[in-house]
């Protein structure tokens, strides 16, 4: 095996972080993180159907005929993604509301039929296990990332929790002064956003 | 041939795993889901159609059975006088189901206010039917012997512009909640003195 199972985690939280090196999955990255706490419930909903998938699809490669291979993995993603819908409508309604079209689009998020078909349709189960996991969260923290440049731009403050959990408060950052930038949580705000993250880690020479 | 057999086979075997296996979860999470949607979207609307109650109508609910369903039913009572009723009823709109809460005050027989809960109709046109007070006032105080309809059908609730189907959707919602409230109105004003302590 090329890569030891270490590398195959590390590789997605930053030589191929999804959003920012490879540029994919912009749909939830540009559309949720209007705050840090919507893009990480977004990040750890997209990790789960990553992970999930990516075992079920490495355990059933021998056995899924190649040519209708796109169908069987839309159908465990598909799965997935409605027992977490499921999940989060039940255990957590706030950030459910919070999300709503994006949590059903995470069945057509290029990253995870990407890894299914990329990586785990072709490697044994630990390592998928690896790679989704790292991808996953990869993806989990490009969306806090950038939901909390958007969210202090926006508000001057953090706040938030996560799933009722670990709540976090940063006070405004600026002083009662502040004016807040309210474009950065708006649509367009989120291109630039990313735009301005993007060109930062290009700053990054990537090996 | 035999790799044709083995698609359609793996095909159907996954497809069936998958489906019983959601069965399952949606079996599971479906009364938390309920407690959740109570909590979060209808006790606020709830409270805000009987704005004023001197109760807490969430929690002066009781059930009615009609055939095979079940109804939940809130009370209002005003001024220590329970005379208000607040049953859900559900309208097939442009996206999905619109759930509709109807508020019947027993003792006029006239509607005190619709609110709409659940949709998932198109932000800016269907969704309007919940985001602009102006069309659910439209039923406010009207008599409840009379179904309603939109004005093209010949009724006088004027429908959202670009969203007729909505429109209809929710006069259809609330129609049924009027048929169940006729049926019912007995076994309603019974129960609803029980319901308020």
């Amino acid at each position: 095996m090329a890569k030891s199972i270490a590398q195959e985690f590390t590789k997605g939280l930053w030589k191929e972080i999804a959003p920012f090196r490879l540029v994919l999955g912009l749909c939830p990255v540009l559309g949720v993180t209007t705050s840090m706490k919507n893009g990480i419930g977004m990040g750890l909903a997209t990790t789960f159907v990553l992970l999930c998938s990516n075992i079920l699809v490495s355990l059933l490669r021998k056995v899924i005929p190649s040519k209708v291979r796109i169908a069987c993995y839309i159908i465990i993603i598909a799965s997935f993604v409605i027992v977490v819908e499921q999940m989060l409508q039940a255990y957590a309604y706030d950030i459910y509301k919070s999300l709503g079209v994006f949590i059903p689009l995470i069945v057509v998020n290029c990253i995870v039929l990407g890894r299914a078909e990329a990586f785990a349709s072709k490697n044994g189960v630990v390592p998928s296990i690896a790679d989704g996991l790292g991808i996953g969260i990869g993806f989990t923290l490009s969306l806090a990332a950038l939901g909390a440049v958007r969210e202090i731009l926006g508000t001057g403050a953090l706040e938030g929790d996560i799933f009722g959990h670990l709540a976090y408060h940063v006070p405004n950052l600026f002083g009662a002064s502040f004016e807040p930038f309210a474009f950065a949580i708006q649509a367009p705000g989120a291109f630039v956003c990313l735009g301005l993250m993007l060109c930062l880690m290009n700053l990054v020479p990537s090996k | 041939m035999g790799e044709m057999i083995k698609m359609v086979v793996v095909l159907t075997v996954l497809s069936v795993i998958s489906g019983g296996g959601l069965k399952w979860i949606e079996e599971f999470a479906k009364p938390k889901i309920e407690a959740q949607v109570l909590e979060n979207v209808k006790g606020p609307a709830i409270r805000e159609i009987l704005a004023g109650a001197s109760n807490d109508p969430v929690e002066s609910r009781f059930r009615i059975e009609d055939g095979e369903q079940e109804h939940t039913v809130f009370v209002g009572a005003f001024d220590g006088k329970a005379d208000t009723v607040v049953l859900e009823s559900e309208g097939r709109g442009y996206g999905g189901p619109i759930g509709l809460l109807v508020a019947v005050n027993v003792e006029k027989d006239q509607l005190l206010g619709v609110s709409v809960t659940t949709h998932t109709e198109t932000p800016g046109l269907g969704a309007q039917a919940k985001d602009n007070p102006a069309f659910a006032a439209q039923f406010r105080g009207k008599p409840v012997d009379k179904p309603f309809a939109v004005t093209n059908d010949g009724g006088d609730i004027s429908a959202i512009s670009g969203a007729t189907i909505t429109s209809r959707a929710v006069v259809d919602a609330a129609n049924r909640a009027l048929t169940l409230y006729q049926n019912f109105k007995p076994q309603l004003t019974e129960e609803m003195q029980r319901a308020v302590k």
